[in-house]
């Protein structure tokens, strides 16, 4: 009787511990524990958790806040940053944090030998970093050019305790990590040293620890949530979405349209391997923008992902509020319109189809990755648009190295679909796909110069803006570049997906939104059911 | 019994076979054509099984994607039977370094990765193909990875052939060897390579449809057993449109009534 009655008790407390932490899911380990050396998802998750930085953006507002940070001001044109420090912050393991822990996360960043892929956006230039540090609370750090957004590149900055003996485990985020199992889970503990407090001056973060458990599935995933396993999915498909909708409205949510987009791009490399008409299709401006007009965008959103889209007119979406250009609306589904712009180009419709000037049937592959099954469906959606117009599309799916092999290295492929992942707000994160110089410059990468004027000012005024302090001036500088890529539509924009998210209706404070870390970027304020009452920010 | 199984699983092969033969007259719609305004609809009397998520009717596809399959499949077979029965009974009748060469070259073949194998040969194809090449490439890659199996067992079947006292007889007797090759071996395999083309059939439909659950078998729009299956990767889905299952029905009825119809018989061996 009494070895159940411990029993019991033991279920009990057990329940009571589980309900106190935070629990979801990450598709894969993460690949590193450094936080100099974070380049997927999964360790950026666990830096976000453990780490501190020094200023951060709030994925609400979407304005620059301070954390370890309590004031920065940029001056030089973006080569000097002084940040003024907070003071009695401490590491998880006690070590007070001085402003010689901003110097060393920063020069660490730099070190050539590192290759750290956050350091190469503060490499602005040949020269040393310059530290200084004339009061204990005060650290300026002047680069030897200037760094585009400075203080944006610092959310991603996790700083490091130079002296602490626990090096890069020591860190100055909501919680430290307690136990990691390979392919299994992650556990966190609350970092008893965490500075935020809340307006009552109760001690962040709410939760007691967090689990993070690897699942690839999402199926599973999905069902560990209804179980209540788990308390938090960051990213839902369109179909499991629906499902967890009509299963459990309260924890689902669209966010609406995210970063990411999807869009149709046609090989404009001179050195493909193409016959000489085709290149003279892709390469004029009428053919892409009649292409683009006969493209149902509506019934992609619809029938491809279900609803949760939206229409694209560029690469940035009306999710990215400070970037977005309001003027610019998608191309309309105009298949009239399209035929009479083709027709002006000299295309002719007859009862085989489209044929161009020279008599040659307009038939063109397009290819994307396998195993997309909403891209699949787009393909599809494309092929039957374009019919309309006399246009045969031939879908080919490849396995992703095969598809990126013509893509980018020997560029015989003629359209292709594909998506942007983006988790960059700033048109910065765009210049390697931008610039005619860059590598990821879908239609014809790697130009020795500009091949065409429209693509030579879209160069010129992304340097531009990025050599600029003034948000206006930038922004109407990217403005103007998103107004050249709706003009002359070298990329197809087709739509931005939504961002679903499913978040348990037990937890309190949680504040999901369509960047990333979208349902737990707030994590400290997030209290997980059974936890004292929370209070707000 | 056994030849009332037999003809049920024969006359289940013939109507499917009919059916999709004549899936030009039988079908309500084109399988390609997208009724956009009637996605995932319900069965009615216009969409019989429903339509899929882009608005397409689910029996014209169904049908389209049998005839589509019922071709692959068994010509992918053929050939497969056919390179089986010159490979396997070119070793057993020749023997010797033959022998060791063709099954050596054999067991490569069966040591392949062959996913593997299809996706990167898919890969280095000119894009631009008509959908009918595309799938006569697929049966050549299946139907040339595939005879392996059957290769052994003909030369396995061959040289018991070469021993056979009927043929030592007919040697005896001053048969020359392409007489005795053509005239009294290779008709004597005709039993074990109809067992080994019907067991290949079923096999191969399998393989189209694993493919085309890579996304790598038979291209958008046209629809095959294999990537109709695709509705089936959601349970959920399952649940609420049981009728996503017909094309698993068919290729279920397929399999099993080639099975049934056409057992794998040794005795085909005289």
């Amino acid at each position: 009787m009494i070895r159940c009655l411990v029993a019991l008790g033991v279920l009990v407390l057990s329940g009571l511990a589980a309900g106190e932490e935070l629990r979801f899911c990450l598709r894969a380990d993460p690949k590193t524990f450094d936080p100099a050396l974070v380049a997927d998802e999964y360790s950026f998750a666990v830096q976000y958790l453990t780490g501190g930085v020094l200023v951060r953006f709030n994925r609400r507002t979407q304005a620059m806040e301070p954390e370890l940070a309590t004031s920065w001001k940029v001056d030089q044109g973006g080569r000097r940053i002084t940040l003024q420090l907070r003071q009695g912050v401490r590491f998880s393991d006690g070590t007070p944090f001085t402003a010689q822990d901003v110097i060393y996360t920063i020069r660490r960043l730099l070190d050539p030998a590192l290759h750290s892929p956050i350091g190469d956006s503060f490499r602005s230039g040949a020269g040393e970093l310059r530290a200084e540090s004339k009061r204990p609370d005060q650290v300026v750090l002047t680069f030897p050019a200037p760094v585009v957004n400075l203080e944006r590149l610092l959310d991603q900055v996790f700083v490091q305790s130079a002296t602490s003996p626990l090096k890069e485990k020591a860190g100055l985020g909501p919680f430290v990590l307690k136990e990691y199992k390979t392919g299994a889970q992650l556990l966190f503990a609350r970092n008893p040293q965490y500075w935020k407090r809340d307006k009552q001056g109760r001690a962040l973060p709410y939760a007691d620890g967090v689990r993070l458990s690897i699942q690839a599935n999402r199926e599973t995933e999905l069902l560990r949530f209804e179980r209540g396993e788990i308390d938090l999915i960051n990213t839902l498909d369109t179909r499991l979405y629906d499902r967890l909708q009509k299963e459990m409205p309260r924890a689902v949510a669209d966010l609406g349209p995210g970063l990411d987009s999807e869009f149709v791009w046609f090989n404009q490399a001179p050195g493909s391997p193409l016959p000489a008409y085709k290149k003279k299709w892709f390469t004029s401006a009428a053919f892409r923008r009649a292409v683009s007009g006969a493209i149902n965008r509506a019934d992609l959103c619809r029938l491809a992902l279900n609803g949760h889209a939206v229409p694209a007119a560029g690469p940035i979406s009306p999710a990215n509020q400070a970037w977005f250009n309001r003027d610019l609306k998608p191309h309309a589904f105009d298949p009239k319109g399209s035929l009479q712009m083709l027709e002006k180009a000299g295309f002719r419709k007859g009862p085989g189809g489209l044929t161009d000037s020279e008599g040659h049937r307009v038939e063109f592959s397009l290819v994307t990755n396998a195993g997309n099954p909403a891209r699949a469906r787009l393909a599809s959606l494309l092929e039957q648009d374009l019919a309309q117009l006399g246009i045969k599309i031939n879908i080919v799916t490849l396995d992703m190295p095969s598809l990126l092999e013509r893509i980018s290295r020997t560029a015989d492929y003629e359209a292709c679909l594909l998506g942007f992942v983006n988790t960059d707000v700033d048109p910065n994160g765009h210049m390697n796909v931008l610039l005619s110089s860059a590598s990821n410059h879908p239609w014809n990468p790697k130009q020795a110069k500009p091949a065409t004027p429209w693509e030579a000012e879209i160069d010129a005024l992304m340097q531009a803006q990025a050599g600029l302090a003034d948000a206006r001036q930038r922004k109407a500088k990217f403005d103007r570049v998103q107004r050249i890529l709706w003009e002359q539509t070298p990329i197809v924009y087709l739509l931005h997906k939504n961002y679903l998210v499913a978040v348990s209706p037990n937890l309190q404070g949680a504040d999901p939104r369509p960047l990333a870390p979208q349902t737990y970027w707030n994590i400290e304020w997030i209290a997980p059911s059974g936890t004292r009452t929370i209070s707000q920010r | 019994m056994k030849t009332g199984i037999r003809r049920t699983a024969l006359g289940v092969l013939a109507t499917l076979a009919l059916a999709a033969a004549g899936a030009g007259y039988l079908a309500p719609a084109p399988y390609d054509r997208q009724f956009r305004e009637e996605p995932n609809a319900p069965c009615s009397r216009r969409f019989p099984l429903g339509t899929d998520e882009l608005g397409r009717d689910r029996l014209s596809r169904l049908l389209y994607g049998a005839r589509v399959s019922l071709l692959l499949a068994p010509s992918a077979a053929l050939l497969a039977t056919v390179a089986a029965a010159l490979a396997g009974g070119a070793a057993g009748w020749l023997g010797g370094w033959t022998d060791r060469a063709l099954m050596s070259g054999a067991n490569l073949v069966l040591a392949m990765p062959w996913m593997f194998l299809l996706i990167a040969v898919r890969a280095a194809l000119p894009l631009n193909v008509d959908p009918g090449v595309s799938l006569a490439v697929t049966v050549v890659l299946l139907g040339g990875l595939g005879w392996v199996p059957a290769a052994r067992a003909l030369r396995a079947g061959m040289l018991r052939l070469v021993r056979s006292d009927f043929l030592l007889q007919a040697r005896a007797a001053g048969c020359g060897t392409a007489r005795l090759f053509f005239v009294h071996a290779l008709p004597n395999t005709k039993g074990l390579l109809a067992a080994q083309f019907w067991t290949a059939v079923p096999l191969f439909l399998l393989a189209e449809a694993n493919l085309s659950l890579l996304g790598l078998g038979v291209a958008e729009p046209m629809p095959s057993l294999g990537n109709l299956l695709r509705e089936l990767e959601s349970f959920h889905h399952v649940r609420s449109q049981p009728v996503v299952l017909a094309p698993l029905v068919v290729l279920v009825a397929l399999v099993t009534c080639c099975q049934l119809a056409f057992p794998a018989r040794e005795e085909g061996m005289r």
